[in-house]
């Protein structure tokens, strides 16, 4: 029992990594894939080029790992991926396997 | 904005027909928090997406030889001020719902965030729940 939305893809709902051809990935709940892009709610973005607060640069490997124990804090209500930035969409509990 | 109170209803029952604590407001969640043992603190959805399947793996799981001395609810997006105040006890867990928290005493031992709830059946997520219970409720 629950609210569904129908038509708007296997990943809707589903909280997704999506890698990009550069140092940055996003995870967050997928909306739909469009041929534009991958809308994302409640998203978190990522970049293992830049250093936080002084910190040395997360591997985007080792950010995933925190990420897969307890989720995301959220940076985006909501955005959408270009396509052609897109490297690759996974489910994030995919990786616990 | 709060969910049509009409819509939300059955995943309410649902709850309670599992004897789980409705807690509606700061003051219950507190109340149920300061409670001695172990503390299961369930944050509900209406997204058929996860909670479809996060409700009934509770209902399984809460058959187990081994289950907390208290189970309680909080609703997301239904019962907003008790479910953030819930999730302030979640130290630096990010929000996400539906999730399962499990406190021992005022120490959250183990949480199951919405992504490892998402696309698996009832089934997985209870064997999950349970290992829990065996290692902190037992």
């Amino acid at each position: 029992m629950g609210t569904f939305h129908h038509g708007k893809g296997d990943l809707h709902g589903i909280t997704v990594v999506v890698d990009l051809k550069d140092s940055r990935l996003f995870v967050g709940r997928c909306d739909t894939v469009m041929p534009e892009g991958v809308v994302l709610l409640d998203a978190d973005m990522h970049d293992e080029a830049v250093a936080a607060d002084g910190t040395d640069p997360v591997p985007k490997a080792t950010y995933l790992e925190n990420a897969l124990k307890f989720g995301v804090w959220k940076k985006y209500d909501r955005i959408v991926v270009p396509t052609e930035d897109v490297l690759s969409v996974r489910r994030l509990g995919d990786l616990a396997h | 904005m709060p969910y049509d109170p009409m819509l939300v209803e059955p995943m309410r029952e649902d709850m309670r027909a599992m004897s789980v604590q409705e807690l509606t407001d700061p003051a219950g969640v507190d109340a149920f928090l300061a409670a001695e043992g172990t503390k299961l603190v369930f944050v509900n959805s209406v997204c058929g997406c996860a909670a479809g399947q996060a409700r009934p793996a509770l209902r399984l799981a809460l058959q187990h030889a081994n289950t907390p001395d208290h189970a309680g609810t909080v609703f997301a997006g239904q019962d907003v001020e008790a479910t953030a105040h819930a999730r302030g006890k979640f130290a630096q867990v990010p929000p996400s719902s539906p999730s399962i928290a499990l406190f021992k005493g005022d120490e959250l031992v183990w949480f199951m965030p919405r992504h490892l709830i998402e696309s698996r059946d009832a089934q997985t997520i209870a064997f999950d729940l349970v290992t829990a219970f065996d290692e902190h409720c037992s």
